[in-house]
């Protein structure tokens, strides 16, 4: 079974993930793809701590995640995977070309970010490689929880997502 | 975050002894309820997510245990941000208890608990949460008891 979602969320692993997304799609593991979170245990402790029995979490590099990536998409659960942000995901992009559509769930503020939506602020260079994934053919939306609609990547730029 | 400096029914000045974490305006309301219920207010801090990143709200509950001075964190959801948080100031500070999965009895239970640890009451509302949680009624049709 694919990989039903790819998220990019600087929260990680937290409430809209596992409950939101996870009960609907009936989510049977997560891979949380970070360099940094996949060479510290503390942190994956963390994380798993978040994980409610039953949801497997797995920890890789963007280089692990592209390697087992065929593995992990024919797994006969469903899965989540997640970055914390943008340049994460278009790493993993670049080295996995079934990755082919992205969802924004949660980029929140930060120094050069400007808001586009509640829960979406972006800086000028990470709607430019935003672009250059949707011109490579990748669909890219936001969605924080499946019940509201999902917003196009034209429309979230242009101000048109509220 | 909520008023801080508050007092009991009779008058006396209350600190803050613990930050109530949730999504959304649960904090806020819960708490609220806990100071209708109780009389006593500025016990407890709440705290909302709304609108923070993970760095913001981490930020946040750091900043609020120094400033309440309260030493007992609650958080809504076990899968959240908040206890993902929460774990992290912990580490900086292992003087600070975690609950999670704070509901209405717990707090109120917490509240109570004037004359114990940090330590203690947190585990003891903890339990007090957990046994408060009951079904009643029953689909099964079983009432009546006629085979």
């Amino acid at each position: 079974m694919p990989i039903e979602l790819f998220r990019i969320d600087d929260r990680l692993i937290h409430g809209q993930v596992v409950v939101g997304w996870g009960q609907p799609l009936d989510v049977g593991f997560i891979v949380l793809v970070d360099d940094e979170v996949a060479t510290s245990e503390w942190e994956q402790e963390l994380y798993r701590l978040g994980v409610p029995p039953g949801m497997a979490v797995h920890f890789e590099t963007v280089a692990e995640a592209a390697d087992r990536f065929a593995r992990y998409n024919g797994e006969r659960q469903v899965g989540i995977l997640l970055t914390k942000d943008i340049e994460t995901m278009r790493r993993l992009a670049t080295r996995v070309p079934q990755l082919r559509s992205i969802n924004l769930g949660g980029l929140h503020y930060s120094a050069g970010r400007v808001q586009k939506l509640r829960y979406v602020f972006l800086s000028p260079g990470e709607e430019q490689v935003l672009r250059d994934l949707a011109s490579c053919g990748v669909e890219v939306t936001a969605q924080d929880v499946p019940a509201t609609r999902p917003v196009s990547l034209d429309a979230l730029l242009e101000g048109r997502g509220a | 975050m909520s008023d801080a400096g508050k007092s009991d029914a009779a008058g006396t000045a209350l600190v803050p002894r613990a930050l109530v974490a949730g999504h959304g305006e649960f904090a806020i309301g819960i708490v609220s309820a806990v100071e209708q219920i109780t009389g006593r207010g500025g016990v407890l801090v709440a705290l909302t997510n709304s609108g923070l990143g993970a760095d913001e709200i981490v930020r946040t509950l750091r900043d609020a245990v120094t400033s309440a001075g309260a030493r007992v964190i609650f958080t809504d959801l076990p899968a959240g941000s908040w206890t993902i948080a929460a774990r992290r100031v912990q580490r900086d500070r292992p003087d600070v208890v975690v609950v999670t999965g704070a509901n209405l009895p717990a707090l109120l239970d917490f509240v109570f608990q004037t004359h114990v640890t940090n330590d203690e009451a947190a585990r003891h509302s903890a339990d007090k949460g957990r046994g408060a949680m009951v079904v009643l009624g029953s689909s099964g049709g079983s009432a009546g008891g006629a085979d």
